[in-house]
């Protein structure tokens, strides 16, 4: 029936009248070139009367009872006559049906604002985004504080061990991958200069002070944000899109205390762990350089030991646990003010990740400047 | 169109996911223009039956010819073709959330078809009314209430005027009146446009308002343990849980 072709044959084209012969199955596949060339000469002749002979019309669909309508709107509104001539009685049938006036819902109309009306939404909007925030970071810290109170109790510590066994686990890998290119790539970037004053050894210093002090922690950071916060967000957000946390909300269970309060301890616990393991990776790669410039393992090893103060290696890891703690509210933030809709879920991840990678670098640069005065 | 032969054949189709038989022996047919409804309580498989139907998943035994097309032993292009035939609305309306009302209704017409834009939009127009949706052409999906929502899906399954539609749970979530709305909105199309509906549903009322014919499937078996009209089937149906079911009484355990 699909494939079934329609005809249309122009009797007469002028001012005066349009006059054409339509016949064949008048559907959806059939009907394009037929209402362009309808269409187009309605619009150049403007004629005061139109006549549509359908007697060869076999069948007709949507479409073609969208042809018929058309052309008698047209009509109508340019003040012409249109008559369908010879139309079987089902097909007749059928394009009253579609052309029944119906009563409308009317639907609410469409607000039109001007610039300082959207200005003021704008305002208004980040405004109630800072204060959701502030009202989050009041009720994590509420939540936490209890925590620390009773935290035999109040902690799901089953939940936290699954954060802890899933996120850390699977993260070991890519940290100790990024880590270990990370110090080979330094070592070997910083290699040729120093070589040429003859100073190569201090490769050594340098890729040892940079990954424990900085990098290490930081590398892992910003794996941890696309990894685990956008995660975060992502379930935290499909929960809010099923209705889960409404539900948890409704029992009068705090979904803070339930959902991010296990999220942020666990990552606050896997955080220092992967920044050890990323330590040892980022050394371990220098020393892969080190090794092709002619020294020997044990030379490297003993000037990091030697170089790298207790310090140097407390500021990375207690700046962990500031990165585990941002990340992890951030994520669980992102994902608590999902809206609804399909595209939500994705919304607040990609918002998760965004802010992440700020959030982190403005913790690295508040703790430069604390490490810089207190002479660490 | 002959009223005695059937759009849709079933012979002996088994349904299930992989080792997993959750339908066998269905034999079973649906006429043109009739509304067909499939039956059952909750877990019988009925959802599953309407996937395997339009060839979402494929019965693993068995005959299916829906409109023509054995779509047990179909290609993936002969599929394609027929999925261009039918038209499916499913539970939550499943319309595309980045688009409006009018373009959800449109997106098949502006595949499949070469129309112009302006008749494209003409004849989704339409289709809009026919569901009594006019004026809300511009609205996303988010903005309009769930029924409306059921009612849009069902002018996007008639976007290409197809034969059979297909419809899951068309009025489950909704409070009566609109699923009241639903129910007259099918029965006027079956009736205006001759469409065939098969639905599946599990709602009484809307049951016996709108159902011609109806198989009652059930978990047990495996199967379908009673077929026919619905009226008949509450007053004589020799099965002690079909007469329960219509009557929403439990005797027999």
């Amino acid at each position: 029936m699909m494939n079934r072709s329609a005809h249309c044959e122009m009797i007469s084209q002028n001012s005066q009248e349009i006059s054409l012969s339509l016949s064949g199955e008048l559907s959806a596949h059939t009907v394009g070139p037929i209402w362009t060339e309808v269409t187009e000469a309605l619009k150049r002749h403007q004629p005061k009367s139109l006549r549509l002979q359908a007697e060869g019309v076999l069948y007709c669909d949507g479409a073609g009872a969208a042809l018929f309508l058309q052309c008698q709107q047209f009509q109508a509104s340019h003040k012409g006559a249109c008559e369908v001539l010879g139309l079987k009685a089902d097909i007749q049938k059928l394009i009253e049906i579609y052309t029944a006036e119906k009563p409308a819902p009317a639907p609410e109309a469409v607000l039109r604002l001007n610039l300082i009306e959207k200005f003021g939404r704008t305002f208004l909007k980040v405004s109630a985004d800072i204060y959701d925030q502030i009202v989050f970071i009041g009720q994590l810290t509420a939540n936490l504080y209890s925590a620390c109170l009773n935290p035999r109790k109040y902690i799901r510590w089953k939940d936290v061990w699954a954060v802890v066994d899933f996120y850390g686990m699977g993260a070991v890998l890519i940290v100790v991958l990024i880590n270990f290119l990370m110090g080979l790539i330094m070592a070997f970037q910083s290699a040729i200069p120093l070589q040429m004053m003859g100073a190569d050894i201090y490769v050594a210093d340098l890729v040892g002070v940079s990954i424990i002090r900085v990098l290490g922690p930081l590398m892992t950071a910003v794996v941890l944000t696309g990894r685990t916060g956008s995660a975060f967000a992502a379930e935290l957000g499909t929960m809010k899109v099923n209705d889960e946390i409404s539900a948890l909300k409704t029992m009068g269970l705090d979904p803070v205390r339930f959902l991010v309060v296990n999220r942020v301890i666990g990552l606050m616990i896997l955080f220092p762990v992967l920044v050890l393991v990323a330590d040892g990776a980022g050394v371990l790669g220098g020393s892969v350089i080190f090794k092709s410039l002619g020294y020997p393992f044990r030379t490297y090893f003993d000037r990091v030991i030697e170089i790298v103060r207790l310090q140097d290696f407390l500021g990375g890891f207690i700046k962990s646990f500031a990165f585990g703690l941002v990340i992890a509210a951030i994520g669980c933030l992102r994902g608590l003010q999902a809206k609804n809709g399909p595209s939500a879920v994705g919304e607040a991840a990609t918002r998760a990740v965004v802010s992440g990678l700020i959030a982190v670098m403005v913790i690295e640069g508040v703790f430069s400047v604390v490490y810089y005065y207190l002479g660490i | 169109m002959e009223k005695n032969k059937p759009i849709i054949s079933i012979r002996g189709a088994e349904a299930g996911y992989g080792e997993r038989v959750i339908l066998k022996e269905l034999s079973f047919d649906v006429y043109p223009g009739e509304i067909f409804v499939i039956l059952g309580s909750s877990g019988c498989g009925k959802s599953t039956l309407l996937k395997n139907m339009i060839g979402l998943y494929v019965f693993q035994k068995g005959q299916a010819l829906v409109d023509g097309i054995d779509i047990v032993s179909a290609g993936e292009e002969d599929l394609f073709r027929f999925f261009q035939t039918i038209g499916v609305m499913y539970q939550g309306g499943a319309l595309f959330g980045s688009l409006t009302i009018l373009e959800n209704v449109m997106l098949p017409l502006e595949e499949f078809t070469d129309l112009p834009q302006e008749a494209r939009e003409a004849a989704a127009r339409l289709k809009l009314k026919l569901v009594n949706l006019n004026g809300f052409e511009n609205y996303s999906p988010s903005e309009i209430s769930g029924g409306m929502q059921k009612r849009a899906a069902i002018a996007r399954a008639m976007a290409l005027d197809p034969k059979i539609i297909f419809l899951d749970e068309p009025s489950a979530g909704l409070d009566p009146i609109t699923a009241a709305q639903i129910d007259q909105l099918i029965v006027e199309l079956s009736r205006n446009l001759g469409l065939t509906f098969v639905v599946v549903s599990h709602e009484l009322a809307s049951i016996f308002t709108i159902a011609d014919r109806v198989v009652f499937l059930d978990a047990k078996t495996k199967g379908i343990i009673a077929e026919g009209k619905p009226e008949d089937l509450r007053e004589h149906s020799e099965n002690a849980f079909v007469r329960d079911f219509f009557n929403r009484t439990v005797s027999a355990v």
